[in-house]
């Protein structure tokens, strides 16, 4: 059991939760890649001691580390890295439309919500219906 | 039988290849796409056939022995669910062929839906936890793509919220991966159904907690659910359907492959399960009564018929499972069915809000009749196939004394009628609006699939007989899986 590893993979699942739970697109896109990290991290640490490299022949069965884990992280790795650029791609798209990092509401169920308490936030309700009306704008000029 | 359990999977990865580099003809994807899914729909029948005949079926990729090589099994709750997956797959298919909407503006449309195809196949029929991870992986990432098809400002916004969920889902189950792997040694589902009961309990209860977490988010059970609503509804109709109908129900078969598998008969946490699926089923159709689109409003009461399908799970007996697996294979078809009907109302009258449509029961009854099959069906009336499902569910819940749980199911059951109804009176009944003149024909291409869908729930009502003691003998099967065990590690 390596302590150092455990503390790494720990912080990293620590910060990343951290970055995921902002409302910055680019910040939840870092901390998801974090989280990523801290599990491979958990995977390796999982597979025990260091021992050799596992290559038939160069050592005895019993000090030859275990390779199963390796396989798992390298997949997960691949997968982690096509996803975060696919994710990428899409804060893009999103800043194209937006030009904001910020992720924003759900306008239907903002309304759904302005629906059951119309004294207070009628002056949400106009906005989101504007937002609303934008939208549609958009959609039937496309 | 090697063939017929990896096709599923390789066959549409191998279409997925073809369908890139034909890029330029849509008809070949078109081609190509009807048929790898058609193919895959055979194969999976004939696999029912020969797993119900012969019980569990298993190959090792490669001949590599079991614990160390890639496993594939199939069970016959595994190749049930393979096949109404394909055909699910197939129907929306030949919809969205028939639509010409996304499928024909986008080149990827072909390629990534038989990845989603692979994926689920991989889900269903593997052997062992970590390509479950690869299979949910390849599963999801070609629905990030094809829920954000079309990048307009809501789908992009929709599709953040459901791919940052799902790779928080993602991580966890590779840490929960990755301390399995570390205290039995193995990833192999029936290996571990072996080593995990030699682990000390607080750690198993922990690992299998874990999973049941993981798989949560991905079936969207309380209170993991509040992602679904959210994202569904923005994708194009087609692309929703075939995810309401299918994806929720890949996380609730990998909660009913763990729980069951690696879980011994009584440790399973059933009272915890119960009480998720009630307030599930509760949360999900009282969100529901809410909405006034009418994706919106299947798309909550997506969640609350997953509580239907956690009950079953969580009454720990035969026939609660069995009543889990029927209602699991008529929601897929129902709510399938449902969102193609939704679908046709958006086409024929251009919004999916209940406050600016209406009277389509006048100017199209063909229609009214198809959405009053499947709504009746998934509020459960009797003699449709929801009747049938909930009976099998309420009587399994008097059985085991789960008197509470039963009770809110029947509560549910009317609120969801009550749901049904708001979009009966909004869409079909009331004055023809927007007019005549401004509706849109539907196409044969569309009505065609979701025809033979409804056709479908109908031939599941008719045949319940034979059809609930198929669902037993796959449930006794999942209660006790010896031979599961043995047929993947040898006797």
């Amino acid at each position: 059991m390596n302590i150092v590893l455990a503390a790494a993979a720990a912080t990293l699942f620590g910060s990343g939760t951290y970055l995921v739970l902002q409302r910055e697109l680019t910040r939840i896109v870092l901390g998801l890649s974090l989280l990523a990290h801290g599990a491979n991290i958990l995977i390796l640490l999982g597979a025990g001691d260091p021992g050799a490299p596992a290559f038939v022949g160069t050592a005895a069965d019993e000090e030859l580390f275990d390779p199963l884990p390796q396989a798992f992280v390298l997949t997960a790795i691949v997968i982690s890295f096509a996803v975060t650029t696919f994710l990428l791609g899409l804060a893009y798209r999103s800043w194209v439309l937006t030009h904001d990092d910020e992720v924003p509401d759900d306008v239907e169920d903002r309304r759904v919500a302005a629906q059951s308490e119309p004294s207070e936030i009628d002056e949400d309700l106009e906005d989101v219906e504007i937002e609303l009306d934008e939208q549609e704008q958009e959609q039937e000029q496309r | 039988m090697t063939f017929l359990l990896a096709a599923p999977i390789v066959l549409p990865l191998i279409g997925a290849g073809v369908s890139i580099t034909v890029g330029r003809s849509r008809a070949t994807q078109r081609a190509i796409g009807v048929a790898v899914l058609a193919a895959v729909a055979a194969c999976a029948a004939r696999l029912v056939q020969l797993v119900d005949h012969d019980g569990p079926a298993s190959t090792q990729a490669g001949d590599w022995p079991a614990p160390l090589g890639i496993t594939l099994v199939a069970d016959r709750f595994a190749a049930t669910m393979t096949l109404l997956g394909a055909l699910m797959l197939l129907a929306v298919l030949l919809y969205a062929i028939g639509q010409r909407d996304v499928e024909e503006r986008h080149v990827g449309f072909h390629p990534v839906y038989l990845v989603l195809a692979a994926g689920v196949s991989g889900a269903f029929l593997t052997g062992d936890l970590f390509n479950l991870f690869v299979s949910f992986e390849m599963m999801l990432t070609a629905s990030y793509v094809l829920i954000t098809l079309g990048g307009r400002r809501d789908q992009v916004r929709a599709g953040m919220t459901y791919i940052v969920i799902s790779l928080v889902a993602s991580a966890l189950f590779l840490a929960a991966l990755g301390l399995v792997y570390a205290s039995t040694g193995t990833v192999n589902l029936a290996l571990l159904s072996v080593e995990l009961q030699t682990l000390p309990a607080e750690l198993r209860q922990a690992l299998v907690l874990l999973l049941l977490g993981v798989f949560g988010i991905k079936a969207a059970i309380f209170p993991l659910f509040f992602w679904l609503p959210d994202s569904y509804p923005t994708a194009p109709t087609a692309v929703t359907a075939v995810f309401a109908g299918l994806l929720t129900k890949v996380g609730v078969y990998a909660i009913v492959r763990t729980q069951t598998l690696l879980v011994a008969p009584e440790d399973r946490p059933g009272t915890l399960l119960l009480v998720i699926a009630s307030i599930t089923m509760v949360v999900g159709v009282l969100g529901a009564i809410a909405q006034n689109d009418i994706k919106r409003i299947l798309s909550f009461h997506i969640v609350s018929q997953i509580g239907y399908m956690i009950f079953g799970l969580g009454l720990v007996t035969v026939a609660g499972l069995a009543g889990a697996i029927i209602y699991i294979v008529h929601h897929i078809i129902v709510k399938t069915t449902l969102f193609l009907v939704s679908g046709l109302v958006e086409h024929r009258t251009g919004t999916g809000q209940l406050d600016r449509i209406g009277g389509l029961a006048r100017t199209t009854p063909g229609l009214a009749v198809l959405f009053l099959v499947a709504a009746l069906s998934l509020a459960g009336i009797p003699p449709l196939s929801g009747f049938v499902a909930k009976f099998a569910l309420v009587d399994a819940g008097l059985d085991a004394g789960a008197y509470g749980a039963v009770a809110v199911s029947l509560v549910v059951s009317v609120l969801t009628l009550f749901s049904m109804t708001k979009i009966w009176g909004g869409a079909f009944g009331g004055d023809i609006e927007p007019p005549r003149s401004a509706q849109r024909p539907l196409p044969m291409a569309m009505v065609a699939p979701t025809v033979a869908l409804a056709a479908l729930s109908l031939v599941v009502a008719l045949c319940a007989g034979p059809l609930y003691d198929f669902s037993e003998r796959a449930a006794r099967e999942l209660m006790e899986p010896t031979a599961y065990r043995t047929e993947v590690l040898g006797p």
